[in-house]
């Protein structure tokens, strides 16, 4: 047997899923879109029943991918009932989206969710007065302890070997001559659902209109004959308006309300509220917030108490040098640390010096794990996303938000995704499922590389490093500069973006703020699993596969023959292409012009498939074991990896006989082109779209091109005759641009 | 005396009279509940003075202040 499950979002949904599949749900994506299709199975009391989890919907509207996908599930897929889970707290509008489930010819059985709640408040429903109102079985439950969960399965089970006839709350109404005489022309047709079908036609449901012209005609001139009043001939809102009217008008039989309010009386969840959207306290409570996640999951010294532990006391590998780390961190060099310890047995084991030990060890080990050390930081900037996101934070979060994103096309749901940009883009990529609108979604990930994220920190520290030691600049400003131009191209390209190629106008904004409610462990635990599984199945085979291939690329030689042996891949193929084919591609950027230019091409190109390789490349080419430099000269440095790297990057510099300019071109091209390899797989399932995804690619490519473009000789001329290179700069950018974008626009009309 | 709801203050409270929004977010605030005749307080404004949150039919709204200029009501108190 199927069952679908059906209800409005913070209905507790999610917890009753859980609650009844246990660990057999699977999650995967409806057909063509990106929204997550659940199901699993019901085992207890000897059936064997799926159930599949319909998202969270208010209404069956043609207007939203959810309220599409569903609808089309429960016509199509024909399910054998329909379980309507209700929040007894907020009766009224979840009713609402149970008189459209009613119209389908499926066995439907009302859960009531969180009635105890209801009770504390002082109210009481009566389910068997529900039961008697909407005639299908209505069962108390809580969702969250696993009350009546048997009993509403049994009751589900009965209720699917009868079959039952769709019922219409507008049977008594304006429309009800109108639904009747279009009903029976389904009828004549054979088409099941004929009451569902009816009314949707007779609403003026686009989706309905288009699949039954002739039908529609009909109802257009039947619809004459009905006095509309206020609706002035729009049925859509008539029938929406009539709904609402029959559940307020039998509420008092099914609900004992709660005792009226005392004039001034908040609730906990007003009390809440109060602070946490307060005029004032609002946006800076929430700066806080954020920043103590970010912390928590990033932060090298836990609530700064640095100064107070004795660094001595404590493994400084794990738990931090010179600090104590926070959780985030340390769990991060618990992986880390098991990482390269399981590397070190495996190319132990391995017979030294021959090819594929390198491909093993330096190939795959080396790709695959860094991939995998990011796990740690993922899952706790996740559980806590999740916990903001189950107490109903999230939410207002959007609330205070929102006029600030507005104006660049986005709405206040799109501000946690692009934060969470900062630390990783994958689960920033991934959270944009969260966005309705399709438009703001494809704006939102084109954004996403523009955050500087974890992996590209080492890089900044890195030549902030030698141009603090050999130039004198302040390492804390170049790294902050960084930042600040990513999140100034940002907000330059949202308005590019949504002026040409991700047109739309800026999504409605019309949420609910369900109340504050504790976060429920076990849902919690569940999505981690959920959302780890997919990230580190990913890792195991695209980034696999991507970093066997560029380790072949830059280990071999055109001829074959393997010239990693001596840790130099001058002479490889990766090397060769760099040396004389990219390097002229990046020639106008600066960093190439130099006689070591290519190398920092080739650190370009190995930074496509994940930034935390740049450095490491650098490294290799300045002739440095990273371990050793750690354990040498970089000890003087205070004894920390990026002491190490900070020497292998002076050292490929040649005492920094580089121009500033062209090293900025540099950073500031692996800040904005296209982030990992992990991220574009992120990006490509998100998107769900090959040519939105190739877009998206090359306009990250274009950017980085351009603003590195603009700084390498901005930064460069300004010595010599600012205002001639501004002007020679600006014309060739305006121009590169305009090309850019005509094409793009070209092949978007195209397609 | 009828209002639209963008200018509604804190605790105000009215009744819908008319919606005059057009295609999806007419049918959204249908479905949100926002129809002729529902109860409508009005609760706050966010910190940057968009949007605003109401309260309906037992639950708390946010909506931004240009969709909410689409809503008449007649004001009880």
């Amino acid at each position: 047997m199927k069952f679908a499950l059906a209800g409005n979002p913070n209905s507790g949904k999610t917890t009753l899923f859980n609650s009844l599949t246990g660990s057999t749900a699977h999650v995967g994506n409806w057909p063509g879109v990106t929204i997550d299709k659940r199901s699993g199975f019901y085992k207890k009391g000897g059936g064997n029943v799926e159930i599949i989890d319909l998202p969270g919907i208010y209404s069956l509207s043609p207007y939203t991918p959810e309220e599409v996908v569903s609808r089309n599930f429960l016509l199509d897929e024909k399910p054998d009932c329909i379980i309507n889970i209700v929040d007894s707290t907020n009766l009224e509008r979840n009713l609402y989206l149970t008189t459209q489930l009613l119209e389908l010819d499926v066995p439907v059985v009302i859960a009531l969710n969180m009635t105890d709640a209801l009770k504390k408040e002082g109210g009481e429903i009566d389910a068997a007065e529900l039961e008697r109102l909407f005639g299908v079985p209505s069962v108390k439950i809580s969702a969250l302890v696993g009350d009546g969960l048997d009993l509403l399965m049994q009751r589900a089970v009965n209720a699917a070997k009868q079959k039952r006839a769709g019922r219409s709350v507008l049977d008594s109404g304006k429309c009800a001559g109108v639904i009747n005489a279009i009903k029976e022309l389904y009828i004549k047709d054979n088409i099941s659902n004929p009451l569902f079908h009816a009314v949707k036609l007779v609403e003026n449901d686009g989706i309905e209109t288009a699949a039954n012209a002739a039908f529609a005609a009909k109802a257009e001139e039947l619809k004459k004959g009905v006095e509309t009043g206020v609706f002035e001939g729009d049925f859509e809102g008539l029938i929406a308006d009539a709904r609402y009217r029959y559940i307020s008008e039998n509420l008092a039989a099914v609900q004992k309300k709660p005792a009226p309010r005392a004039v001034g009386f908040l609730t906990k969840s007003d009390k809440i509220d109060r602070v946490l959207t307060h005029k004032v306290w609002g946006i800076p409570i929430f700066l806080l917030i954020m920043l103590g996640v970010f912390h928590i999951t990033f932060g090298e010294n836990f609530l700064f108490l640095g100064g107070w532990l004795i660094p001595e006391s404590f493994d400084s590998a794990i738990f931090g040098s010179g600090a104590l780390n926070s959780p985030g961190v340390i769990i991060f060099n618990l992986m880390d640390a098991a990482t390269s310890r399981l590397g070190e047995v495996v190319s132990s084991a391995l017979p030294e010096g021959m090819w594929y030990t390198s491909m093993i060890s330096d190939g795959l080990f080396g790709g695959v794990f860094a991939v995998l050390s990011f796990v740690p930081q993922i899952l706790v900037l996740f559980l806590f996303l999740s916990i903001l996101e189950d107490s109903g934070y999230m939410a207002r979060v959007a609330f205070i938000m929102d006029r600030a994103f507005r104006r660049f096309g986005l709405s206040g749901k799109a501000f946690m995704p692009l934060v969470m940009c900062f630390g990783c883009a994958v689960p920033g990529i991934m959270a944009t499922r969260t966005l309705e609108n399709k438009e703001e979604r494809q704006r939102a990930i084109f954004l996403t590389p523009f955050f500087s994220c974890g992996a590209k920190l080492p890089i900044w520290a890195a030549f902030a490093g030698v141009f603090a030691m050999y130039r004198g600049l302040n390492a804390e400003l170049t790294v902050f500069s960084m930042y600040i131009l990513g999140i100034v191209v940002a907000i330059v390209s949202a308005f590019l973006l949504k002026a040409t190629i991700i047109k739309g106008e800026t999504p409605p904004f019309i949420m609910e703020l369900p109340s504050y409610r504790a976060p429920k462990p076990k849902n919690t635990i569940i999505h981690l699993w959920q959302k780890l599984k997919h990230y580190v199945i990913r890792a195991g085979t695209i980034i696999a596969a991507a970093t066997v291939v560029i380790w072949f690329l830059s280990s071999f030689s055109f001829s074959f023959e393997w010239v990693g042996a001596d840790g130099n891949p001058e002479g490889s193929i990766l090397g060769l292409i760099s040396k004389y084919v990219f390097r002229w591609v990046f020639y106008p950027l600066g960093f190439a012009m130099g006689e070591n230019g290519w190398m920092f091409v080739v650190a370009t190109l190995t930074g496509l498939i994940a930034k935390e390789v740049v450095v490491a490349t650098m490294g290799v080419f300045a002739g440095m074991d990273g371990d050793e430099a750690l354990e040498t000269e970089g000890s003087e440095l205070g004894g920390t990896a990026l002491g190490g790297v900070i020497i292998s990057v002076g050292g490929m510099l040649g005492g920094l006989n580089v121009a500033i300019p062209a090293m900025f071109a540099f950073m500031a091209f692996n800040l904005l082109s296209v982030p990992c390899m992990a991220a574009v797989a992120a990006a490509r399932s998100e998107l769900n779209d090959k040519k939105m995804l190739f877009k998206a690619i090359a306009f990250w490519i274009i950017t980085a091109y351009a603003v590195s473009l603009v700084i390498f000789w901005v930064g460069t001329l300004y010595t010599l005759a600012f205002w001639a290179g501004f002007a020679v700069t600006a014309a060739i950018v305006a121009a590169i641009a305009g090309a850019v974008w005509h094409r793009l626009k070209k092949t978007e009309r195209k397609g | 005396m009828q209002k639209k709801l963008n200018d509604f203050i804190p605790d105000e409270k009215g009744t819908v009279k008319n919606v005059n929004a057009e295609g999806k977010i007419r049918r959204r605030l249908f479905d949100m509940g926002v129809t002729p005749g529902a109860e409508i307080t009005m609760r706050k404004t966010a910190p940057l003075g968009d949007p605003i949150e109401i309260t309906l039919r037992g639950y708390e709204l946010s909506l931004r202040k240009s969709e909410a200029e689409t809503v008449v009501l007649e004001v009880t108190k």
